[in-house]
C-alpha cells in the first residue's frame, strides 16, 4: 500500500507541472501582460518607461525563466496581483473559496438524497414502469442545461412565489437552496443512472440467484449483500464527479450572484483581470488532481481485493 | 456456447455495415432458431427489433432537425433580425408564436435562425474533436514509443482540468467569438477520442488479419485506412454521437456567459444571457430558446443512447 501511494504521489508530478506550464502558457496566448494593462489608461507613455517596468517586474526575461519564476510563486502563495482591484490574486482566491466549497458540498448532499434512492429503486423494479418513469426523468434531467434550470427556478420561485431571494444575500442557507437544487438536479440524472447500473450489475451476481435459491428474503439480499458490494463503485463515481461539480458551478454562481470563485473566474474574464483567471484555473486543476489522488487511493484502500493483492506484491 | 456465439454475430458490431456476408448469416441463424427457441434469444429478439424502431424514429428526429437548421434561412416567418420597436416585448400570440424581443424581433425567426449557430457549431466541435482525437490516438496505438508516451502525458494534463474549466479559461484569453468558443471546447475534448482510439488501435494491431495484411504487403498507410479504421470507427462515432447534445449545451452555457456568439447574432445560449434582465416582465424571450436548447439536445441524446444500445447491447441495462 505505502508503494503505492508512493508511487501516485510521484504520478501527479508531471501532471502538476503540466497543469502549471498550461495555466502560464495560456497568459502568454493572451498577448497583454501586466505592463500594458499598468499603461493602458494612462494616455501616450514612451516605450522607454514601459521597457524599464517591463525588465523591472522580469518580464523581458525568456519565456521559461519567466515560467519557473512564476511555478515559484505558485509554490509560495504568490500568483501575483489583479489587474483590477490590486490585491493578491492568490489571497482573493482562497477568500472565495469556502463560498464555492460550501456550494458543493451541499450540492453533493442534495444529490445523494435525491439519486441513491432513486437509482436503487429503478434497479430493483428493472423493465417495470417505475423504472421507465425514473428513466425518463433522468432523461429529461440530462438534456437541460443548468443555466436554463436556474432561471426556470429563479422565475419560478423567487420571482412568482417569492419564496427565495433571487440573488444571494450574502453566503447562506436560503440563498443557497436554489443554486444547490440547479447543481443537484443535472448531477442527480446522470448518477441516477450510474447507480443503477451498479445495482442491477450486483443484483445480475451468481450469489444473488443463490440466495434466492436459499429462499432468503430478497430485501435482505438487496440490503446486506447487493448494496454492500455496490456501496464502493457508488462512491467512487461520486467522489469522481465532485471534481467535476467544482469545475462547473461557474454558470450557476454568476447567475445567482453566489459570491465562490466561479463567479470570481467570470467577473475576471469580463474584466480581462489575467493573473486572476490564471490562479482560478491552475487551483482549479489542482484542487481536482489531488481529488482524484484521494478518491483512487481510499478506493485501493476499501476494496479488498486490491488492497490484498497490493499486500501481496510488497 | 452455442447460443453466445450466436448472439456475438447477431447482435456484433457487423450488424451495423449490413453487408450481404453478414445478411446470409443472419437468414441461417434465424431458420435455425425457429429450431430450437429458448425463451431468452427471444425476449432478446425483440428487443433488438425495439432498439431498431428507435433508431430510426429518432434518426428521422435528428434529420428533421438537420433540415430545419440547414434551410432556417428559407422556414423564418419574419426577419429575424427586423426590428420593430412598436411590437417589442410583445406576449406569444397567434401572429408571433414565441412572441417578440425587446427591439420587436419575432421569437420564433430568432430561435429558428440561432439553430445556426448553435446546432452547426456543436456538429463542427464534436468533428473537430473527434477527427484530431481519433488521428493522435492511432498515431500513439500504431507508433508506440516516446511519441506514445508523450502525446498520452499531454492528454492527461488536458484531463486534469475539472468540467469547464479550461474552457472558460482558454474561451476568455481569446476573447470569445464563436470559433474562439469552438477551439477552447475542442481542445479541452480531444482527449478522450485519443484514449479511445489509442486502445481501440492496439486491439486491432494484435490481431491475426492485421499479420495477414502486413504479410501481403499493404502499406502502413493502407494498414491504418483500409484496416484499423473501419474496425475502430465504431465506437468512436458512438461516442461522438452521444456528445453532441453535450456540445450543443456547453457551447450555449460559453455563449450564455458571453464568451461564444455575440449579439445581435442568433445565438440560443447569447439570446438567453440578453433577456436575463427581462425574465419578469417577458419569460418567453428567455424561455423559448431554451426549449430549443433542451429539445434539440433531447433529440440528439435520443439518437446517441439507441446508436450505442444498437451497437453494443451488453450495456443496455
Amino acid at each position: 500500500m505505502k508503494k503505492y501511494i508512493l508511487k501516485r504521489l510521484l504520478q501527479i508530478i508531471p501532471v502538476l507541472l503540466g497543469i502549471t506550464f498550461l495555466s502560464f502558457a495560456l497568459m502568454h496566448v493572451a498577448g497583454s501582460d501586466a505592463v500594458t494593462e499598468m499603461y493602458a489608461n494612462k494616455g501616450a507613455v514612451s516605450q522607454e518607461i514601459i521597457d524599464a517596468k517591463r525588465a523591472e517586474l522580469g518580464l523581458d526575461k525568456p519565456f521559461l525563466v519567466q515560467y519557473f519564476s512564476w511555478l515559484g510563486g505558485f509554490l509560495t502563495g504568490n500568483l501575483g496581483t489583479s489587474y483590477v482591484s490590486g490585491k493578491n490574486v492568490f489571497d482573493t482566491f482562497l477568500s472565495k473559496l469556502p463560498a464555492t466549497l460550501l456550494l458543493t458540498l451541499l450540492s453533493v448532499v442534495a444529490t445523494i438524497i435525491i439519486s441513491i434512492p432513486l437509482g436503487i429503486i429503478a434497479a430493483v423494479r428493472h423493465d417495470r414502469v417505475t423504472d421507465y418513469i425514473l428513466r425518463f426523468l433522468s432523461f429529461i434531467g440530462n438534456s437541460l442545461p443548468n443555466f436554463f434550470v436556474a432561471l426556470l427556478f429563479l422565475q419560478l420561485f423567487a420571482i412568482r412565489l417569492h419564496w427565495l431571494p433571487s440573488i444571494s444575500e450574502g453566503v447562506s442557507l436560503k440563498s443557497a437552496i436554489l443554486p444547490t437544487m440547479t447543481l443537484a438536479i443535472a448531477m442527480s440524472a446522470k448518477y441516477m443512472r450510474q447507480v443503477r447500473a451498479a445495482v442491477l450489475e450486483e443484483l445480475g451476481r451468481n450469489y444473488v440467484e443463490g440466495a434466492r435459491a436459499r429462499g432468503i428474503r430478497g430485501r435482505i439480499i438487496l440490503w446486506k449483500s447487493v448494496l454492500r458490494s455496490a456501496l464502493l463503485t457508488i462512491l467512487t463515481l461520486l467522489a469522481l464527479s465532485i471534481g467535476s461539480l467544482l469545475g462547473g458551478t461557474a454558470i450557476i454562481e454568476s447567475i445567482f450572484m453566489w459570491d465562490g470563485v466561479g463567479k470570481l473566474a467570470v467577473d475576471s474574464i469580463t474584466m480581462r483581470d489575467y493573473p486572476m483567471i490564471q490562479a482560478y484555473v491552475v487551483w482549479m486543476a489542482a484542487i481536482y488532481v489531488l481529488i482524484n489522488l484521494v478518491t483512487d487511493l481510499l478506493y485501493h484502500y476499501l476494496d479488498p481485493r486490491i488492497r490484498l493483492e497490493a499486500g501481496k506484491a510488497s | 456456447m452455442r447460443k453466445t456465439a450466436e448472439k456475438k454475430t447477431e447482435y456484433g458490431p457487423d450488424s451495423l455495415s449490413g453487408n450481404s456476408d453478414t445478411r446470409e448469416v443472419r437468414k441461417i441463424q434465424i431458420q435455425e432458431e425457429s429450431v430450437q427457441k429458448t425463451p431468452a434469444v427471444r425476449i432478446q429478439k425483440v428487443r433488438h427489433n425495439n432498439v431498431k424502431k428507435r433508431l430510426i424514429l429518432f434518426g428521422a428526429l435528428v434529420v428533421l432537425l438537420l433540415i430545419l437548421t440547414v434551410f432556417s434561412g428559407y422556414l423564418t416567418p419574419y426577419d429575424p433580425d427586423a426590428q420593430n420597436l412598436a411590437i417589442a416585448k410583445m406576449a406569444p400570440s397567434a401572429a408571433h408564436l414565441m412572441g417578440t424581443d425587446r427591439y420587436g424581433r419575432d421569437m420564433l425567426s430568432r430561435v429558428i435562425a440561432g439553430s445556426r449557430a448553435s446546432i452547426f457549431s456543436a456538429l463542427l466541435l464534436v468533428a473537430v474533436s473527434t477527427i484530431a482525437g481519433t488521428a493522435i490516438g492511432i498515431f500513439c496505438g500504431w507508433a508506440g514509443g516516446i511519441w506514445d508516451t508523450v502525446l498520452m502525458r499531454i492528454s492527461d494534463i488536458f484531463l486534469a482540468f475539472p468540467g469547464l474549466v479550461f474552457a472558460l479559461a482558454i474561451a476568455g484569453v481569446l476573447g470569445g467569438g464563436i470559433q474562439n468558443a469552438i477551439f477552447a471546447l475542442a481542445a479541452v475534448n480531444w482527449p478522450r477520442y485519443a484514449r479511445l482510439a489509442r486502445s481501440q488501435t492496439l486491439v486491432q494491431k494484435t490481431k491475426t488479419y492485421m499479420e495477414a495484411a502486413r504479410l501481403s504487403g499493404s502499406s502502413t498507410w493502407k494498414l491504418i485506412t483500409k484496416h484499423i479504421l473501419p474496425n475502430i470507427i465504431g465506437p468512436i462515432l458512438v461516442t461522438s454521437m452521444l456528445d453532441i447534445g453535450t456540445m450543443i449545451m456547453e457551447l450555449a452555457g460559453l455563449s450564455f456567459l458571453g464568451l461564444g456568439a455575440k449579439p445581435p447574432t442568433a445565438e440560443w445560449g447569447s439570446m438567453m444571457s440578453d433577456a436575463r434582465s427581462m425574465i419578469t416582465t417577458a419569460p418567453w424571450i428567455v424561455f423559448s430558446p431554451g426549449i430549443a436548447i433542451f429539445l434539440s439536445v433531447m433529440i440528439f441524446n435520443l439518437f446517441g443512447d439507441t446508436l450505442r444500445d444498437w451497437v453494443d447491447p451488453k450495456r443496455r441495462i
